[in-house]
């Protein structure tokens, strides 16, 4: 066990836990912040996508020792009301189904947008395509992206 | 009102709780659909029926009596209700209903029937409530019953001026008996049904608010998960937990027997690894890191004849002994493919239009088990006491896993409380809550609140797959290239997955079908569509050869058949109407303007009837780098009434990705019973790049009863990209996945 002061969505949270656990586990288990979502703990589906110091990562398969003095941003910590401007464009578009694994792409969606703020179809697919939706709502997603791009 | 729909209208006391259990704080928060909180808890709601819960202040809450598994229910079938109380949508309250028998029938997802069946209940209800809100208006008052009308939730005298909201009148109104024949709306006068609203929880989902029932949570709740047989075909036989328990955090390893020996099961209790190994823990991380340190025993398992009882209908089913391999199942099918099948429709004398034929077209089609994927892994919360049983999550019949868990607890019904967390996806899967059970006695056993969650690798392992099919098809073409003899021969791994009647049944004078099973211990289970997910691929990929070995255009073939089917219908018992059939391939032929285009582009054409509704589809792809890359799908759709147009689309554009990524990568092989894929880099899903580039979904407008959207749009997208890889590549594609073999 080792203690840690995580930053996250611009708070100090301290946490006591092994140093292999992932910070998508700190965050459900320990910190009761369960908008990451857990997928496939491989780095393979998206849905704990967090962002690092603005960059999206995948939370499952990052220990909660690497993180060192980075700060955290969980989709709770995009905005509380849904006023982030992916967030309104998810809203506008209808986008989600089931719904499970739409946080983790409006993180990924998010840092894209910081990167690159007027993304082509092309940078939207090469930058969206780490995360799965099994409803199949890519469409929907990639017209919200284009959305908030110009707001 | 049915027997049925009468037992929605028991009318209990005024006071309903609903909504609480142990803290957990997602179940309990009033927000409008408009999303102002409109209350806290807790609150006294006269109950005018099942549905409508309407509080004095005003509060109207409407209950969603069935899971929401991303198929829009939650916001749709209280739209319905709406329209008829004559409410604002945005200000109602919406509550997702627990299992609740006494108030509610079907309380399922499943066959994309939820709207088609809840129709007219949801009206009734909506409307009787609004009644008895008139009636106690018109008793306050003093005044006629026909002069009492309403708008948006408020009641009016006109004559008098007066008028009064509906929480004025509703402690009044839950007093009042249930009237009967309530009339309802006409179509016309429909203000939110037809109106697209946004689906009632995606604020919460794009701030990420708990509301799946992997997000559950409570005072002292333990970690669990499961370790199950590595392959089909073994069970349990020891397991040494010593390391394991050594382990920060852990707190107990026990098997656990998820079906007594004796019990009769029913159609959605599974068969699969009936004795899996539980660990218990403090943390999901404790607990996946403890679950490698143990060492498991397993042995083969013997041959089982299980007993079925499906609606009172006995059956045994037969699950062999042995570790089987993919390669042996093949074999298998062409093994049975040779010999005759159970005739289940025969018309007219198929071996003379065989034997008269200027051309026999013959062809074989085969497809592989497939798993289901939802994003959510499989999980469930338990606390189960001496004195009652409280589960919480995401599934799709609750109803029947119900029975099953009261049995294995030897627990009344009555003590058994199932709540219904939204669910990250269903497709079939999670009607088969084998999970919940585990859970509960997972808590019974360590006696503290539980929830138990599956790891993608157990969620993809665990069975329940979509069977293994194999058909072949044969045609028989006269001098003049009409079809005078069609015969398919269907089988399946362990299911049949023949509908003798469907199309194109009914519109050849020389029609055979049969069908065939092979016992399997690969367990199965419903997967969206079943058994249509691979009949349209396959039936519409054939008819598109038919048609161009006819030398006909293959939309131009099909309006043919479906012509005769309703001038001339072959035999009775035809599953579908052409009429309603016919209207969607004019629908997509216009919209995707395929006369003017088929010669340049590489579309291919596709159309099914299941699930009560009607789907057509053209497909426009070219072949980009050595991948097929879909520039666009127009789809055109008759599910009736459209209740929420933008959700109906939502619905029908998942369904055409899911399905592209289904035909073009989906499988799941065995080797020695052990399942070859365990998580997404061995299993491929579609992704973002992958999906088609536009899609166009259009509805046949129409005032029918409204039919299901869960489904229809999926089967036939299958064949809509084979019969465009033809087109784009010259070949034709038999075996799915398609990617492998293109
Ligand atoms: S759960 Fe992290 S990528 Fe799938
Ligand atoms: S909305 Fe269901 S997995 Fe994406």
């Amino acid at each position: 066990m080792a203690k840690y002061n995580l930053k996250i969505n611009g708070k100090t949270r301290a946490v006591d836990v092994d140093p292999s656990t992932p910070i998508l586990w700190v965050l459900r288990d320990h910190l009761n912040m369960p908008g990451t979502k857990f997928g496939c703990g491989m780095a393979m589906c998206g849905a704990c996508t967090v962002h690092l110091d603005g960059n999206a990562v995948r939370s499952c398969s990052m220990p909660v020792s690497a993180v060192g003095k980075m700060a955290i941003t969980t989709i709770e910590g995009l905005s509380e009301n849904a006023a982030h401007p992916v967030q309104k464009a998810w809203l506008e578009h209808d986008v989600a189904q089931c719904g499970y694994c739409q946080g983790g792409q409006i993180m990924s969606a998010a840092a894209l947008l910081k990167s690159n703020p007027n993304p082509t179809d092309e940078d939207i697919d090469a930058a969206m395509s780490g995360n799965i939706c099994r409803c199949g709502t890519y469409l929907r997603i990639k017209e919200a992206i284009k959305t908030a791009a110009k707001n | 009102m049915s027997n049925q729909n009468r037992r929605s209208f028991l009318k209990a006391s005024a006071l309903s709780g609903g909504g609480f259990m142990l803290g957990i704080s997602f179940l309990s928060n009033y927000e409008a659909v408009g999303k102002k909180v409109v209350a806290n808890l807790p609150l006294d709601f006269n109950e005018l029926n099942g549905f409508v819960k309407i509080t004095a202040d005003n509060i109207i809450k409407i209950m969603s009596p069935n899971p929401e598994g991303g198929q829009g229910v939650k916001t749709s079938m209280p739209m319905i209700v709406a329209e008829e109380l004559d409410v604002d949508f945005s200000k109602i309250v919406i509550e997702q209903a627990d299992l609740d028998t006494k108030h509610f029938t079907r309380q399922f997802i499943g066959g994309s029937q939820a709207i088609h069946q809840g129709w007219k209940p949801l009206r009734v209800a909506g409307a009787t409530a609004r009644e008895m809100l008139r009636l106690a208006a018109a008793k306050t008052w003093n005044v006629p019953l026909e002069e009492i009308s309403t708008e948006s939730g408020v009641l009016y005298h006109k004559k008098s001026g007066k008028s009064a909201n509906y929480g004025e009148m509703a402690t009044a109104a839950a007093q009042i008996p249930v009237p009967k024949d309530v009339k309802l709306k006409e179509v016309k006068d429909f203000k939110i049904i037809g109106k697209s609203k946004r689906n009632v929880d995606l604020e919460k989902i794009v701030t990420g608010k708990p509301l799946f029932g992997i997000d559950t949570r409570t005072d002292g709740m333990l970690i669990a998960m499961i370790v199950h047989p590595p392959a089909m075909g073994l069970k349990f036989k020891a397991v040494n937990a010593a390391n394991a328990l050594k382990m920060k955090g852990i707190k107990a390893v026990f098997p656990i027997k998820i079906f007594n020996d004796d019990y009769e099961k029913t159609f959605f209790d599974t068969n699969q690894f009936n004795e899996v190994v539980a660990v218990v823990g403090n943390s999901t991380w404790e607990v996946m890191q403890a679950k490698k340190a143990l060492k498991i025993d397993w042995q083969e398992a013997e041959t089982l004849a299980e007993k079925r009882n499906i609606n009172s209908r006995k059956m045994t089913q037969n699950i062999p002994s042995g570790l089987e391999n993919s390669a042996d199942h093949t074999a298998k099918f062409a093994e049975m493919m040779a010999k005759p099948g159970n005739v289940r429709r025969k018309d007219g004398d198929v071996e003379a239009a065989f034997k008269n034929a200027a051309k026999v077209i013959e062809r074989t089609y085969n497809a592989p088990f497939l798993v289901h994927n939802c994003m959510e892994p499989m999980n469930f919360f338990a606390h189960v006491t001496e004195e009652k049983a409280e589960l919480l999550g995401p599934l799709q019949k609750p109803e029947f896993t119900e029975q099953a868990l009261s049995a294995r607890l030897s627990m009344p019904l009555e003590k058994i409380d199932i709540k219904m967390t939204r669910l990250g996806g269903g497709f079939g899967r999670r009607s088969y809550a084998h999970w919940m059970i585990e859970a509960a006695l997972i808590s019974q056993k360590v006696k503290a609140p539980v929830k138990l969650i599956y790891t993608r690798e157990d969620d993809m392992t665990a069975g329940i797959c979509r069977p293994s099919y194999s058909a072949k098809y044969r045609a028989a073409l006269d001098a003049n290239n009409n079809l005078i003899g069609f015969h398919v021969k269907a089988g399946g791994m362990p299911q049949s997955p023949l509908s003798p009647n469907r199309f194109p049944a009914g519109t050849i004078d020389n029609y055979l079908a049969e069908d065939f099973t092979i016992d399997t211990n690969i367990t199965v289970g419903s997967y969206r569509a079943p058994h249509s997910n691979f009949m349209a691929a396959v039936e519409q990929s054939f008819l598109d050869e038919v048609a161009e070995s006819a030398g006909k255009d293959p939309i131009a073939f099909r309006l043919e058949l479906l012509k005769r089917a309703k001038e001339n219908p072959v035999g009775k018992n035809n599953d579908y109407q052409p009429d309603r059939f016919a209207k969607v391939l004019e629908l997509v032929k216009e919209k995707s303007n395929w006369e003017n285009t088929k010669g340049s582009k590489k579309l291919g054409f596709s159309a099914y009837f299941c699930h009560d509704s009607y789907a057509a589809h053209v497909l426009d792809l070219e072949i980009k780098d050595g991948s097929p890359q879909i520039n666009k799908v127009w789809c055109a759709i008759d599910c009736g009434i459209v209740v929420n147009p933008i959700a109906a689309k939502n619905m029908a554009e998942g369904g055409i990705v899911d399905a592209v990524g289904a035909s073009m990568f989906a499988k799941m092989s065995f080797t020695k019973g052990v399942p070859e894929s365990n998580n997404f880099h061995n299993y491929r899903m579609i992704r973002h790049n992958e999906a088609p580039k536009a899609i166009e979904i259009h509805f046949v407008e129409s005032s029918e009863d409204p039919t299901g959207m869960g489904e229809p749009a999926y089967p036939p997208v299958y064949a809509a990209l084979a019969n465009a890889l033809y087109k784009a590549t010259g070949k034709r594609l038999y075996n799915q996945p398609f990617g492998e073999n293109i």
